[in-house]
């Protein structure tokens, strides 16, 4: 029961290591005592306004308004195809947005996730030509993801180098050995049992196969970030990773951890991309890193680390591509849809901003 | 105690998360009804490979012009930019929609397939214009020209300019460019047998780059000093060299034609420096696309054999590859060049 500093959401975890960084993310905290006398800020509202008044409760009722508004106005939207179509395109965000959430929580960020779906695109292309069964070029795809992801993460935690200066080169690095194995060809001559799997839904329902995949592996991510301690560190390392290391926590080695996942989640998503388009080519997926951070970020993760949810991250990428489905099928042009993307995500990030300040306020009367 | 706010917590998140997907999965039973229209309301959806590009425009513009005279609902939709799979969600949309028939312009004639096939599935006539897929993914294929009526079009401009006698040169794209180099070989064979008297002195490969292009013009022109024509069967070749040209001493004096498109040659057929190029028209080519998906919707015409009627255009057949041709290349002169915009 005292455990609760170890509790299951961000929030909580924001209240202890707040505390340890002096404050300096004690924003918005207010005060609650449990039986050893230390105090936690999250604890002091009513639980009502804990869970309702949180970034992710709000952008999951926000998901929940737009289906519903969707299902009563925009024809064909209740059709079970789409369903289908909008949980099998999405598939490949939602599963990069899971290492991305914990990487942008430790404060870093990774640009390359793309460039790695390209590059692993191509090596399952080029394996399949090569004539390797398709489970053993999946596997090499994935490998080169998390070689990938290694590269990242030995330059970002062993040379010291900022993730965003890293990623931004590696994001050209791989995209062009992509390119430049495969040139300006592609390879579709895949096995039709894979990529037949990728367009087969669970039985009964219109819910894409892949799904299951997901669930598993966001249960895992949830579990690992809201109930281990290492998924705590996580936090502790995004509020101050000084005070993070005088706790205890590997830094470098946690961060250089969650680049290689991300790298190899990205490689599996590429073979799903390939599949799913049933084409390897080195500018699959080109642009996505931007997605996936977008959605990340509408979700309530904060850029500047130590704060977010899986369940909100989920959710945005759910809101962005369920808008776009809606969008699309009342007739509305791309550009307008990208427009309205953007304008979610501004009004997203402007409202928890706005929100913070008000919890400040509420929390400091001194103080302005 | 706080295990269970921790659990009510998770427990309103897993509510809201099931009704999510309950929402997003029901209507299972209400269906996304077909609208199969009886006769007269077809709806055509016309995908071109992105959106704000002039030619697909002009193409969509005969399109719903074509809809417009059989009466139906034209639609057009398309992606921003022109990646290989940013069209899918499109076609996806219109399988929800189910839509009569999808008009498509492919920008990659594998990655698209699948999700061709799955809107075939639930009844939509596929039609490719322009683009081609894979045979397998579509009913139709709307072809703008053969290549050999490619080849045919250019050498019967440049000889009837050049006078039938003399050096020309062709300015390629890339050395290594496919459609290009099969346009040249039938060039060649043509001129062999019908133009004795004209001469291929070079083909030179401005790699598709304005500067290259522009470069290797000048190097023709220095190189034969009795050259009469260049042909370039590009565009980006032949608005770079129409460019040197009409700079030059050369200008109405060496005769230029090629594959251009109206809006980079407008000003060189104004000033004399390029008599007349060819091109199809994308505006007819749109106008078939649609009448070949109403053919289609309608059951008028069905596949390989089969003849349908084309409005204006006249009555075309689909041949044995699903293919319909449009015709011969359009040439673009002083005359009619101001009747087009892309």
């Amino acid at each position: 029961m005292t455990r609760v500093s170890t509790g299951s959401t961000g929030e909580v975890a924001a209240g202890t290591a707040g505390q340890s960084a002096a404050g300096q993310a004690a924003a918005g905290q207010g005060m609650a005592a449990d039986a050893a006398g230390r105090v936690y800020t999250a604890h002091s509202r009513p639980l009502w306004r804990r869970v309702l008044l949180t970034r992710e409760a709000s952008i999951i009722g926000l998901l929940l308004a737009v289906l519903a508004v969707a299902t009563l106005t925009v024809p064909n939207f209740d059709s079970p195809l789409t369903t289908t179509f909008l949980l099998r395109e999405i598939t490949p965000i939602l599963l990069v947005a899971l290492p991305m959430t914990l990487v942008i929580i430790t404060e870093e960020i990774d640009l390359s996730v793309a460039s790695v779906i390209g590059l692993s695109s191509v090596v399952v292309g080029l394996c399949v030509q090569a004539g390797w069964p398709f489970p053993s070029a999946m596997a090499l795809a994935v490998a080169v993801g998390a070689v990938a992801g290694a590269v990242n993460g030995a330059l970002v935690t062993f040379v010291g180098l900022p993730s965003l200066a890293v990623t931004i080169g590696t994001l050209a690095l791989f995209r062009g050995i992509a390119v430049g194995l495969l040139g300006t060809t592609a390879i579709s001559d895949l096995p039709e049992f894979w990529t037949g799997l990728t367009r087969q839904n669970i039985p009964g329902t219109p819910v894409p196969l892949v799904m299951i995949l997901f669930v598993v592996l966001a249960l895992a991510c949830a579990v690992v970030l809201h109930f281990t301690p290492v998924g705590r560190s996580l936090y502790a390392i995004g509020l101050n990773k000084e005070a993070a290391a005088f706790s205890g926590i590997d830094v470098g080695l946690t961060k250089f951890w969650l680049f290689v996942t991300s790298g190899a989640v990205s490689g599996f998503a590429g073979v799903y991309f390939t599949l799913l388009y049933s084409n390897a080519r080195g500018d699959n997926a080109i642009g996505m890193e931007l997605q996936v951070i977008a959605a990340v970020l509408l979700g309530g993760v904060s850029i500047f680390g130590g704060r977010g949810a899986l369940h909100g991250v989920i959710a945005g990428v759910l809101l962005i591509g369920v808008l776009g489905s809606a969008l699309r099928l009342s007739g509305v042009t791309s550009d307008l849809i990208t427009i309205v993307t953007g304008l979610l995500l501004i009004a997203s990030v402007t409202s928890a901003r706005a929100l913070t300040w008000l919890h400040q306020r509420r929390a400091r009367p001194g103080r302005r | 105690m706080f295990s269970m706010r921790r659990n009510a917590r998770i427990g309103a998140v897993a509510t809201a998360a099931a009704t999510a997907l309950l929402l997003a999965a029901c209507g299972g039973g209400s269906g996304g009804g077909e609208d199969t229209a009886d006769g007269g309301d077809l709806s055509v959806t016309f995908l071109p490979k992105n959106l704000g590009n002039p030619y697909f425009d002009t193409s969509n513009a005969g399109g719903e012009a074509a809809v417009g005279e059989f009466g139906g609902t034209f639609a057009e939709v398309g992606p921003t930019e022109a990646s290989p799979t940013s069209q899918v969600s499109f076609i996806e949309t219109a399988a929800q929609q189910a839509v009569d028939a999808l008009v498509v312009s492919a920008n990659d004639p594998e990655a698209i397939c699948d999700a061709l096939n799955e809107a075939s599935g639930v009844g939509v006539k596929i039609v490719t214009f322009d683009s081609d897929t894979n045979p397998d993914c579509r009913d139709v294929f709307v072809n703008q020209a053969t290549a050999e009526g490619i080849a045919t079009a250019q050498v019967d401009l440049i000889t009837e300019q050049i006078g039938d006698e003399g050096q020309i040169a062709v300015l390629s794209a890339s050395a290594n460019a496919t459609n290009q180099n099969a346009w040249i070989e039938l060039m060649k064979a043509d001129l062999a047998a019908n133009h004795p008297d004209v001469e291929l002195v070079e083909v030179a490969y401005g790699d598709d780059d304005d500067q290259t292009s522009f470069d290797k013009t000048a190097a023709l022109l220095q190189t034969y000093p009795d050259l009469k024509g260049i042909v370039s069967p590009t565009t980006v070749g032949i608005a770079a060299a129409a460019r040197y040209l009409s700079t030059s001493e050369y200008q109405g004096k060496v005769a230029l034609t090629g594959l251009g498109t109206p809006n980079q040659m407008r000003e060189y057929v104004k000033d004399g420096t390029v008599e007349a190029f060819a091109l199809w028209n994308p505006e007819d080519l749109g106008y078939l696309a649609a009448y070949a998906a109403n053919a289609l919707a309608t059951g008028e015409a069905s596949g390989p054999g089969d003849s349908f009627e084309a409005g204006k255009l006249g009555t075309f057949e689909i041949d044995d590859d699903g293919v319909v041709l449009l015709g011969d290349p359009y040439v673009f002169d002083a005359d009619n060049i101001d009747n087009f915009d892309f």
